[in-house]
């Protein structure tokens, strides 16, 4: 990209073209854009926000891109559920998982604690465009059903996890905003604004720590239907995997309104285990352990 | 004790080999006495023990598992009995999975009945609701294809339906008498049954069609006297069924339907059971679901007579509400209403449970049974009303 070629109206248009540039670099550390001064020019203004919408796209999208091509994975999740008297329950999940170029990433879950719901599977085709296909296998009756995905806000087990918190992240499912940048335990990251599309999000935002080296997420602050914050969400211990993909073996999520908080510890993970579509049916669902 | 049952799990005997279940302790409460004699009073406690062994190996590819029931009933002895609900090899390939020995299958997408759900037998005594199967001997084959899946079942065997007896309530003035059936088929209990069923997901929709050949498990139950005793005698013709059930998942709205086409020697007859779920996620600005169910039933016989087999869901309304708190405990508060549109009589469910600790589930029914006309089904429950707890250890 040649700057010198840039015909700009004004200074602030050219700091965020040089700016944006660098970003996809990917390797210079990123300065700050002084917002005060910027906010001060009326077109100046427009040229700003739409740049930290790109921004904050371009971060995402990055996050997103250096974790492609991990193929199939599968791990084994131990939650474990405190309320405010400090009492605990666990819950244990297995999940396999498929990837999928040209569409959302298949997931079959099952359930293996509390006992009572042992042998519970559930499977879910995400799609990049409209709702994902859901389907609930309850052992008891045999019974395949399918379900409503539209149940974004509720909780997951009885726990401080959504079953949007549980989706993959999808770039196009956002609108994103660049907030600047900030040190979050000894890392420089980028704070990014992720505006959910769907309109059955229990979230008006979320805001995002993702730090510039890695543009792993670190943590996440979940903003809730009236924008006052409701949960912080910390991904702990990033390991990584077949030399490429970074898998946070701890995440911890404390809801500030009722005093609850669900950690998952994430154990056993194996990537490229051969899983295929044929692992991810209807059958499958009913006779997986 | 508690302590020691939290600590238990799956636990392996010998590699590749799970162990779970389920114990449970039921005590049904009857608010009035029975109406005919001999039937229990009050109370009726059950034990019932439901343990699950899997074993697999070739990496998940072949599996067996061994799952036996028995429950001992205080006061029905016909209600104290035993089955092997599961004892199958599974062998998955590819796209298709082979399976061996006795299992069950269920095909259905509606709540208060299930039509189209005819592979394996009713058991009749362990509730009202249907939804208890007793295991049934197949040999199947499933084929995965992008045009849908394809089950064909070969059903060597018949069980015959399970009824509650002198002693137990939640039953007519006579008695079904187990040990007297009359079949169609001259190979009775040993009739080789068929079926093949098509199933596929197509965007919003599900569904399904299939064809069965076979023993009617539904008995053609008529007056009957052995020797002193009247009783109820059941006979089973043959018959062939054409299924249907369809789903469509449409934002917070599951819309359902069911229908069969039924032939036997005596007569023809379709039934349709349709309605919808709608959930409200998230009421009141709580975390918790509210659901609503409607579904409606329609059979072409309607109610029979003397001369002719009818159905009691002939022309008949339900309606349901859940409860879900979604809270650690996974709280649920269930009610159901039915009504047969030509009668006065209704029938209600209310069912609370909850999880306690890691492995106690408590669950609390109510189930009145409302009637006043002599000319109905329901007029030979009105004073089954009952209260259910049922405590279950799952280990």
């Amino acid at each position: 990209m040649n700057l010198l070629a840039l015909k700009p109206h004004n200074i602030a248009a050219t700091l965020a073209a040089i700016s944006l540039a660098l970003m996809t670099q990917a390797s210079i550390a990123q300065t700050p854009i002084d917002q005060t001064t910027m906010a001060k020019s009326a077109t100046a203004k427009t040229a700003v926000a739409v740049t930290a919408q790109q921004q904050g796209l371009a971060i995402s999208k990055e996050n997103k891109r250096r974790d492609l091509g991990w193929g199939d994975s599968t791990a084994d999740m131990l939650m474990l559920l405190k309320n405010q008297q400090g009492q605990q329950s666990t819950r244990e999940i297995k999940i396999k998982s498929l990837e999928n170029e040209h569409d959302g990433d298949k997931s079959l879950s099952i359930f293996n604690k509390p006992r009572d719901v042992k042998g519970t599977t559930f499977l879910s085709f995400s799609h990049t465009t409209g709702p994902d296909d859901q389907w609930l296998y309850l052992p008891a009756l045999k019974r395949v059903k399918r379900i409503s995905s539209k149940n974004k806000s509720g909780p997951f087990m009885g726990s401080e996890f959504s079953f949007e918190d549980f989706g993959s992240f999808e770039v196009a499912k956002y609108t994103y905003h660049y907030l600047g940048d900030d040190q979050l335990r000894g890392m420089d990251s980028f704070v990014v604004e992720q505006f959910p599309v769907d309109e059955n999000s229990g979230y008006t935002r979320r805001v995002v720590w993702i730090d510039k080296q890695d543009y792993l997420i670190h943590k996440v602050e979940f903003y809730d239907r009236k924008n006052s914050l409701l949960k912080t969400l910390s991904y702990l211990d990033y390991q990584q995997y077949l030399g490429k993909f970074w898998r946070a073996q701890t995440m911890s999520m404390v809801n500030h309104q009722n005093g609850k908080s669900t950690e998952l510890q994430w154990k056993n993970y194996a990537f490229n285990t051969g899983l295929k579509d044929s692992d991810f049916n209807r059958n499958s669902l009913k006779r997986v352990r | 004790m508690a302590a020691a049952c939290l600590s238990l799990s799956p636990f392996s005997v010998a590699a590749g080999l799970e162990v779970s279940g389920k114990v449970a302790i039921d005590e049904r409460y009857f608010f009035e006495a029975g109406q005919y004699v001999n039937q229990l009073e009050h109370s009726q406690t059950s034990l019932l023990l439901e343990p699950e062994f899997y074993w697999d190996w070739h990496d998940g590819a072949s599996s067996l598992t061994f799952k036996p029931f028995y429950r001992y009933d205080s006061a029905d002895d016909e209600r104290s009995h035993g089955d092997i609900r599961e004892l199958s090899y599974l062998y998955a390939g590819d796209d298709w999975e082979l399976r061996a020995g006795i299992s069950k299958v269920f095909w259905g997408v509606t709540e208060f009945q299930h039509l189209v759900d005819v592979i394996n037998q009713i058991d009749g005594v362990e509730g009202a609701d249907g939804e208890d199967k007793l295991g049934q001997q197949m040999l199947s084959l499933s084929l995965v294809r992008d045009w849908g899946i394809v089950d064909l079942y070969l059903l060597p065997g018949f069980r015959e339906r399970s009824f509650a007896g002198e002693q137990g309530r939640l039953r007519g003035a006579l008695v079904v008498d187990t040990d007297n059936l009359r079949f169609e088929s001259a190979a009775r209990e040993q009739h080789v049954d068929l079926a093949v069923r098509w199933s596929h997901s197509l965007g919003a929709f599900d569904l399904g069609g299939y064809w069965f050949r076979g023993t009617n498990r539904e008995p053609l139950l008529t007056p009957t006297q052995v020797g002193g005793e009247r009783g109820l005698e059941q006979y089973y013709s043959q018959m062939d069924q054409l299924g249907l059930d369809l789903q469509a998942t449409l934002g917070d709205w599951l819309w359902k339907l069911e229908a069969i086409h039924r032939a036997t020697r005596a007569d023809n007859f379709a039934a349709i059971q349709a309605g919808f779920e709608y959930t409200y996620v998230g009421v009141f600005d709580s975390s918790a679901d509210l659901g609503f169910l409607m579904e409606y039933s329609w059979d072409s016989r309607g109610e029979g007579d003397a001369k002719n087999q009818g159905s009691s869901f002939q022309n008949d309304l339900f309606l349901g509400g859940r409860l879900a708190l979604n809270d650690a405990q996974s709280s649920e508060l269930l009610m159901g209403l039915g009504a047969d549109l030509e009668h006065s009589g209704f029938t209600f469910l209310i069912e609370a449970s909850r999880r306690f600790g890691e492995s106690f589930k408590a669950t609390l029914d109510i189930n009145l049974l409302q009637s006043a006309d002599p000319a109905e089904p329901l007029f030979a429950l009105k004073e089954d009303d009952l209260l259910t707890l049922s405590l279950e250890w799952y280990f």
